[in-house]
């Protein structure tokens, strides 16, 4: 048996194409980026050895700044607005309503459509002159309020993040519900016979229970924030005055369209560290929580 | 005490069914004006049903704009992907959770960083890698990257499932006599079927949606998937909500109706790939 599990060649066969794929399109494209982001380069011949003059000018980088300021803003409505809203969603289905099923259904069709069918959707939503808000807007009397939502400063940002949120509320819901459906019956059972109403239920037991899926839904929400991309490239490219750039939009326009490939690589590696910080963090925000507890 | 908690029903009900529309009537709508010409859409009836059904939207998208030349590349670009990603996943988790030898721990954190690593940092070296392969502008382009990013979950996913099951199987396939290809192929595979499932859904749903990559490496016509495809239609089309809504729409059947067919696997699918760490 152990002879027949140690057969070295069809480890490799089983392994190598593996090991070749992850190496060739993941590690060694991020190493890639690195060298990148210490040249100075417009994708045109080669480029020069500047060190680290691109990380030197990052720090001065009010676009930069911006950019990593809308993606903490989103990161915040993510955790403190969302989350609690799918958190209360989930407890309502988890709780026995009729239709259960139909609803957790309905609530996650969002979340495995096209973020590019999203994008153009909402974009038709947010239209100044046809678009469905302005529309409703105008049918309940408040026509002073339509405006062009993405296209100006003051509204574009928090438009542009509304319709990510919106996509995402069934996913996290989705997977609290599985989190409370997973505490056991009798724990519950315990708390009611003790007197508990529902709302206590769902403070005192089904909260603390659901820690550690808690944890999973605020990193994912917290790495998703720094990481968004798509919609926003969809919806407004980072515009309006790059009111709604993000970083990885940032870095992208960077390359692709200011041909600064040495700075964007900059950029992408900044991404890279910020998401990899931020997990740790809020593992050991956790973590710290729990022993105190 | 009793009329208070049906009170709290009725009142849960209502916001359920509130939020229910909420989830759900942007895609009405855009199925609304998917079938309405510009007249209607611009001249007033914006929210409301269609008062001429225009289904020429759809013989127009598919016609002029192509779309169905870009269902095709998802098609074609998304199935390859799942096939390999299975392939790999599979025969990877396999000589990690069960065959025998040193690095095995080394190696599968190797392959797990793989799943925190953000796409975007990877962009521009790949476009330069593929570049310089002459890559650019084919489908393996696209399922190279697509399945490179689909691996580390799709390992991660299979070996913890493998780790669930008993060797007795494969212990008895072996004083059988079977070797370690026979093993894998007769007992494991069909074993692992269920994580494979999960897997192919994640796959089909982060590929067919793929957008960064898509327009980086693709603007070839021909090769145009259906993300890329819709962004340059729309360019295109800008005023002509009603071609672009049915673009919009063909795109997103498909998905739909996998949904339909499979809603609680798909639901147990994505809820894994999120619980993964």
């Amino acid at each position: 048996m152990k002879k027949i599990l140690s057969d070295k060649r069809a480890i490799v066969l089983f392994l190598l194409p593996t090991l070749l794929v992850i190496l060739l399109i993941i590690i060694i494209p991020i190493l890639i980026s690195f060298y990148y982001s210490l040249l100075n380069w417009d994708g045109i011949g080669k480029g020069t050895f500047i060190g680290i003059k691109n990380y030197v000018s990052m720090l001065q980088d009010e676009r930069l700044f911006n950019a990593i300021k809308n993606s903490l803003i989103f990161a915040g409505l993510s955790l403190f607005i969302q989350l609690p809203f799918c958190l209360f969603l989930a407890i309502l289905v988890a709780n026995g309503v009729k239709g259960e099923k139909v609803y957790r259904t309905l609530f996650f069709i969002p979340v495995i459509i096209s973020t590019v069918v999203i994008g153009q959707l909402w974009q038709k939503i947010y239209n100044t002159d046809y678009g469905l808000l302005n529309e409703f807007l105008q049918k309940l009397g408040l026509s002073f309020l339509k405006q062009d939502w993405l296209g100006q400063e003051t509204t574009a940002l928090l438009c542009s993040f509304i319709p990510i949120l919106w996509q995402y509320v069934g996913y996290h819901m989705l997977i609290m519900y599985a989190g409370i459906k997973g505490i056991s019956e009798e724990v519950n059972e315990a708390a009611m016979i003790d007197g508990a109403t529902k709302g206590q239920l769902a403070i005192y037991i089904t909260v603390p229970m659901l820690k550690p899926i808690l944890k999973v839904c605020a990193t994912f929400s917290l790495i998703g924030a720094l990481k968004v991309f798509d919609l926003i490239y969809v919806l407004t490219g980072g515009g309006p005055f790059y009111s709604t750039e993000v970083p990885s939009i940032y870095m992208y326009t960077t390359i692709f369209d200011a041909f600064h490939y040495g700075y964007g690589s900059a950029v992408s590696i900044f991404i890279i560290l910020e998401c990899f910080v931020f997990t740790i963090l809020l593992n050991l925000l956790f973590k710290s929580r729990r022993e105190e507890a | 005490m009793r009329e208070k908690i049906k009170i709290g029903k009725i009142i849960s009900q209502l916001f359920l069914l509130f939020y229910s529309i909420v989830s759900i009537y942007p895609l009405f709508w855009l199925l609304l004006f998917s079938l309405k010409n510009n007249n209607e859409i611009f001249g007033g009836n914006i929210a409301g049903l269609p008062k001429h059904w225009k289904f020429e939207n759809y013989i127009s998208a598919f016609e002029q704009a192509k779309v169905l030349d870009y269902l095709g590349n998802s098609v074609l670009v998304t199935s390859i992907t799942i096939l390999i990603v299975i392939i790999l996943s599979s025969t990877a988790a396999f000589a990690l959770e069960r065959m025998i030898w040193r690095g095995q721990k080394t190696m599968m954190k190797v392959i797990l960083i793989g799943m925190m690593v953000p796409i975007h940092a990877t962009l521009l070296p790949l476009f330069m890698v593929l570049k310089n392969l002459h890559l650019l502008n084919t489908y393996w382009g696209l399922i190279i990257p697509y399945v490179a990013f689909g691996i580390p979950m799709g390992i991660y996913i299979t070996t913890s499932f493998l780790s669930s099951i008993p060797r007795e199987l494969e212990e008895a396939a072996a004083i059988d006599g079977c070797g370690i290809f026979k093993i894998f192929a007769v007992i494991i595979l069909p074993l692992v079927k269920p994580a494979l499932a999960t897997i192919s859904i994640f796959t089909y749903i982060s590929s067919w949606n793929e957008l960064m990559f898509a327009v980086t490496f693709i603007s070839k016509q021909e090769y145009k998937t259906l993300t890329v495809g819709i962004m340059s239609m729309v360019g295109a089309y800008t005023t002509k909500w009603g071609e672009i809504g049915a673009g919009l729409v063909i795109a997103t059947i498909p998905t739909i109706f996998i949904y339909i067919l499979l809603s609680e696997q798909v639901q147990k699918s994505l809820v894994t790939g999120a619980v993964k760490g």
